[in-house]
């Protein structure tokens, strides 16, 4: 669906995007996952056909976005990260008006956007305008209008973010039945829980690269260990050597330490053995969270 | 057909959103042409009628309808090039949900300015039924002030909309419209002949697109129509029209597509 060799995107002197290689297969659900900046919406923008590619390679459902832009665009889905609907108008209209871009009659347009509605559960609202609808509520709709043209290939750019968790979850649940479905899509996120739950496959990129590939679960196996113990002390902090050897991988925070581990239990214990009990100890299991701050580390970007 | 189909789905978003509000466009395209023209062609016109040598030789209220009819086309395609076209670009982004699809930042562009010539053909329409009723129009060549309004109005539209796609700010037209687009519905033969002006003024007015827009009103409702001139204020408008659509073409794609 997607084909990407050496896929370049500069603007002026900044390098967005430096160089990836992408594929991405028929009824994938595919994830980019980085911090902000890290060029996802900038490789977004171009596999949606409205950002010519710099430099590279680039094939989107087998054909070359410079040659094919509009022909490529009628078969695409997409939900931008800011939305674009029309405040003026009704939700009804923004899907109809949305649909007549791709050329599709309003005749055609009038079941297809009652089952739209009904989808997204928004077909109480068919009437209203858009302005008072909530995010959550505005972001439906840009998935509802985003399936007009029933896509082979839905491009969603953050698509919970600044939503309530009741919001995110609902839009969670809408996408995770077009996975069923079996459309293909592609994600960019920087929410952990949010690749975990939509993305068969995804890719970490920072500073314009792609710097790991994989499952979620094949990624968190290669990245992070099965378990972290995560402890934190009330006022000093034990002396270097308390943690050594007690883990596979130790990093001191702040505000806590984080052991990274095969086995939770005996690492705590040892630490308890070996002076300071800690104020808290918490073990969990590793998430695509650590391996994302592993990988792209913790300062903070902008 | 693509080429011609496209900009006209853009179009109906406009259309679709001006259903909305249209009742609020109505004062502006109906009540203000009957207020202007009854102040200055009636009122004033009154006054001015008892010199002895009113403007262009006519009853002013005949002088002044035209010069009121081209400025108002004027001042239409303006205002719905400017703000518009940046909330397009950056608060309502209608424009980017038009490039997601098949259609094109030209039919995204295109869309826009059928809209606007829409609305300017309209105005143009009214305002034409409106100084006929009260008797300011003397040939029937009048009927074409309306697409010379047309015409004026896209010698307008499509500058501003290359500079609406270009700019950051929107105080930008504010400026605009104090600095440029006033003066030129004051003093470019709107209510007086230039050569009332100081030269340097005057020789500034013949630049402006309306100067040439007001000639050309008033040569049709006067039906004082000389082809030649006619043909050159005519050709000038077009020339801004095309400039202004190979730029606003430019800011557009060099604009929505990143």
């Amino acid at each position: 669906m997607i084909h990407a060799r050496g896929l370049v995107k500069r603007f002026g002197e900044l390098v967005a995007v430096d160089g990836i290689d992408l594929d991405v297969r028929r009824g994938e659900a595919f994830g980019f996952l980085g911090p902000n900046g890290a060029g996802k919406s900038s490789t977004m923008r171009m596999i949606g056909c409205v950002s010519p590619v710099t430099d590279g390679t680039l094939r989107i459902l087998g054909q070359d976005p410079a040659s094919h832009g509009a022909q490529i665009r009628a078969r695409l889905g997409v939900v931008p990260q800011q939305d674009t609907l029309d405040f003026e108008l009704t939700v009804r209209e923004n899907v109809l008006i949305y649909g007549r871009y791709f050329g599709l009659s309003r005749r055609e347009l009038k079941p297809r956007i009652d089952e739209l509605l009904d989808f997204v559960q928004l077909t109480e609202r068919a009437g209203d305008k858009v302005e008072p609808l909530s995010g959550g509520m505005k972001r439906r709709l840009t998935i509802a209008r985003s399936l007009v043209n029933d896509p082979d290939l839905l491009l969603l750019d953050e698509p919970t973010t600044g939503l309530d968790p009741q919001a995110r979850h609902v839009v969670w649940d809408r996408l995770f039945r077009l996975k069923q479905q079996g459309k293909t899509f592609v994600v960019t996120t920087h929410y952990m829980d949010e690749a975990e739950q939509l993305c068969d496959r995804l890719v970490v990129m920072d500073h314009g690269s792609i710097v790991a590939e994989g499952s979620p679960w094949n990624l968190i196996q290669r990245y992070a260990t099965r378990e972290v113990v995560e402890v934190r002390f009330e006022d000093e902090r034990p002396q270097n050597g308390v943690f050594e050897r007690a883990a596979e991988r130790i990093e001191e925070l702040p505000d806590r330490v984080l052991l990274y581990t095969q086995d939770g239990d005996a690492t705590a214990a040892a630490i308890a053995d070996r002076g300071l009990p800690p104020h808290s100890t918490l073990i969990r299991r590793s998430t695509l969270e650590d391996v994302f701050l592993h990988l792209t580390g913790r300062t903070l970007v902008d | 057909m693509d080429g011609v189909l496209q900009p006209l789905r853009a179009y109906e978003h406009w259309l679709a959103q001006y259903k909305r509000v249209w009742r609020g466009t109505i004062g502006t395209s109906l009540v203000n042409p009957v207020l202007y023209v009854t102040a200055l062609g009636v009122g004033l016109g009154t006054i001015v009628d008892q010199t002895q040598n009113p403007p262009g030789g006519v009853p002013y209220l005949d002088y002044v309808a035209p010069g009121l009819l081209a400025a108002a086309a004027m001042q239409t395609a303006t205002i719905e090039s400017s703000w518009p076209v940046m909330a397009a670009i950056k608060w309502s982004r209608v424009y980017h949900a038009m490039i997601a699809t098949p259609l094109t930042e030209r039919d995204a562009f295109l869309g826009h300015q059928l809209f606007v010539i829409t609305r300017v053909f309209t105005s143009a329409a009214a305002y034409l039924a409106i100084i006929t009723a009260f008797g300011a129009v003397d040939s029937w060549w009048a009927i074409f002030v309306v697409p010379a309004a047309v015409l004026i109005g896209t010698a307008f539209s499509m500058p501003m909309a290359a500079l609406a796609a270009a700019i950051e700010e929107d105080r930008t037209f504010v400026t605009i419209f104090r600095f440029l687009i006033v003066p030129m519905f004051l003093f470019s033969g709107t209510f007086f002949p230039v050569t009332q002006l100081p030269l340097a003024f005057e020789l500034i007015a013949y630049l402006t697109p309306i100067w040439h827009g007001v000639e050309l009103c008033r040569m049709l409702t006067l039906g004082t129509l000389e082809l030649w001139p006619a043909l050159g204020h005519a050709a000038y408008l077009l020339a801004w029209t095309v400039v202004g659509f190979e730029l606003a073409r430019r800011s557009y794609r060099r604009r929505l597509l990143g």
